[in-house]
């Protein structure tokens, strides 16, 4: 137990690591651009307008309080921090007066839900076919699966969504290409709008899945055919074992370990695609909060949304390596 | 040469990618003879299906889209060249200097490797994005990028620098008082060259990857054609509810023989420097 103490405390090390690195370059981005974000949202709000200077100086005060851009950029920094801590952003300008926060929250479920089931379904499904493909190396119909699953990985999210809009949207419309559930559902926790978030998020997902299948499939095959010729498979193959166990038990299982780590590591790259693919289906996730906002050009939202997801990711990175040792003993003994 | 030939006669995945990529570069060579400007809008009437003139159609924006591709193709890869050079670079020194020091060093390095590689990009490019504005050009999005994206390169150039660290030349090295940086660039470099190579390859998928997703969004300079940005004003014009398909079908359709050719390249110069899968192809 001691040991897995030490080994959490590690991990939790990096984590704070990660976090502080991932807030001072997003503070840094922000403030250290050409670009001040008080006199962009001025020439937003007054643009269409004449208005008093009196006026305009006022607002210039309480925006830059606002964003907490006044001070030296150390006052700024520490400001940044606070806010972080606090998870007060201040509120969005582009909708007034709601805090950034509470956008966030709303938002955040719906990213969650999809990211956890299509990782989680894009994981399994691409593990245990590379597993297979790997282990019966002359099945004709795997070849022909990973060739399909391959060909699709290195394809941009975007395209392989345009994609099935088209296909599954327009030329056979059998699901719904936009929106998160049906328009005119109250959110309630009965079978019809379940189901109406469900078959919403099927387009999305299904997105997320063929992307990123391949990458599990390369490698899990390559691992497995790796240790197909380690001595113990060899040596459980002479002594008798069954086939189904020596698959299981001997091959699977040891390959899986490095494709756990792989499943931490992966994680910003599988946030950036639902980012995509949250836009293309119209999916009222962070993503496409974090895109609309810089339509909009939302200061405190954009900063918002980017530091949060720096963070999520970063925990959740964090939350899997903790439940590591449960499948490799050996992190547990040490 | 010798390597080439054999390669094209007994690799299937490479011959496909030299064919597939071959695609790509004739239509850029191409670009050299397009008869109209590349930012040029209503060069030609808008909205014609494809025809022996205009062999792609032409767009809302009166543009040929066959030439208009030819130029975005070409300003995509330049983006993922850069990209990929710019990133090798970091990598090698970081990689390199990081096996070579060992130790304390090169545990600290790594963390703040590690921490780099688990920041998720996309959120800090378009944060970028949004701070620049119209100061946003290629060559400052390429040069973000290239600052994200050649952390778990690194690593792997380490793990091998790692283990010539050791070896006995680098100790014979080290005693005919070689300095550091000659001992790394001319002892340690041959060794991690091939590692250059294939992940090169990778990056380079990666880095138009992002390119044709930032500029689909329209967050890169919109008015320079890239095979992203055509798909962008496609998509602002409607093009696919109006029914001008080949505004948005050809952009797709060069995507994706751009991304196969490149992944079939890189995988099959990554089985061509592992030796365990050639000795699997032969049967062994």
């Amino acid at each position: 137990m001691n040991v897995f103490i030490n080994y959490a405390a590690r991990r939790f090390a990096q984590l704070v690591f990660v976090i502080v690195a991932g807030v001072t370059l997003a503070f840094v981005i922000a403030h250290l651009s050409p670009v001040d974000p008080v006199e962009q949202s001025l020439s937003l709000m007054t643009g269409f307008s004449a208005s008093d200077p009196r006026a305009i100086d006022s607002l210039r005060q309480s925006l830059s309080e606002l964003y907490g851009v006044h001070g030296n950029i150390f006052d700024q920094y520490l400001i940044f921090w606070r806010r972080v801590m606090t998870g007060d952003f201040g509120p969005s300008l582009s909708a007034f007066p709601t805090p950034v926060m509470t956008i966030i929250l709303r938002t955040m479920p719906w990213t969650f839900g999809l990211l956890v089931l299509s990782t989680i379904f894009a994981w399994i499904a691409g593990n245990t076919l590379g597993a297979l493909a790997g282990y019966f190396r002359d099945s004709r119909i795997l070849k022909a699966i990973g060739m399909g699953v391959m060909a699709l990985q290195p394809i941009p999210t975007y395209i392989v969504g345009l994609a099935l809009v088209i296909l599954l949207g327009y030329l056979w419309p059998i699901l719904p290409i936009s929106g998160g559930a049906q328009v005119n559902l109250a959110p309630a926790l009965d079978w019809t709008y379940v189901r109406s978030v469900l078959v919403h998020g099927t387009l999305p997902a299904l997105t997320l899945v063929l992307v990123g299948l391949g990458g599990w499939f390369i490698s899990m095959r390559s691992l497995v055919s790796n240790i197909v010729t380690d001595d113990h498979v060899i040596y459980a193959e002479l002594a008798g074992v069954r086939p189904r166990i020596i698959f299981s038990q001997y091959v699977a299982r040891n390959a899986m370990l490095p494709q756990v780590t792989g499943l931490a590591l992966n994680l910003g790259h599988v946030f950036s695609g639902a980012v995509i693919v949250e836009f293309i289906f119209g999916y009222p996730g962070m993503g496409r909060l974090l895109i609309t906002a810089i339509y909009a050009g939302d200061y405190s939202l954009v900063l918002g949304v980017a530091t949060i997801a720096i963070i999520s990711v970063a925990t959740a990175m964090f939350v899997i390596d903790i439940l590591y040792p449960l499948i490799d003993p050996r992190v547990k003994l040490g | 040469m010798k390597i080439l030939r054999d390669l094209l006669r007994y690799n299937r995945e490479f011959l496909a990618g030299v064919v597939l990529l071959g695609i790509i570069l004739t239509m850029i060579g191409l670009s050299l003879f397009s008869p109209f400007d590349e930012r040029t809008i209503f060069a030609v009437p808008p909205d014609m299906p494809p025809s022996l003139d205009h062999w792609f159609g032409t767009t809302s924006r009166g543009q040929d889209v066959f030439w208009q591709l030819t130029a975005a193709l070409r300003n995509t890869l330049a983006f993922g060249i850069l990209v990929a050079v710019i990133s090798r670079l970091i990598a090698l020194v970081v990689g390199l200097t990081s096996g070579y020091l060992g130790g304390k060093v090169d545990q600290a390095i790594m963390a703040a490797n590690d921490t780099i590689g688990a920041l998720p990009h996309i959120p800090i490019l378009l944060l970028v994005y949004f701070v620049m504005r119209d100061q946003m050009s290629w060559v400052v999005l390429a040069l973000v990028a290239a600052l994200l994206g050649w952390s778990h390169d690194s690593r792997l150039i380490r793990s091998v620098a790692l283990g010539l660290r050791t070896r006995e030349f680098t100790r014979h090295a080290v005693f005919s008082g070689m300095r550091t940086l000659q001992i790394l660039v001319r002892e340690h470099l041959p060794y991690v060259v091939p590692i250059l190579f294939f992940t090169a390859m990778n990056n380079l998928i990666w880095a138009i990857g992002l390119e044709v997703t930032l500029s689909i969004l329209g967050f890169s300079d919109i008015n320079r054609p890239s095979v992203g940005g055509m798909i962008y004003w496609a998509n602002s014009h409607s093009a696919m509810v109006s029914g001008i398909w080949w505004w948005i079908a050809f952009p797709m359709v060069f995507v994706v023989i751009l991304f196969l050719g490149l992944f079939m390249l890189a995988m099959s110069i990554n089985e061509y420097i592992d030796p365990r899968s050639r000795l699997a192809r032969m049967g062994a």
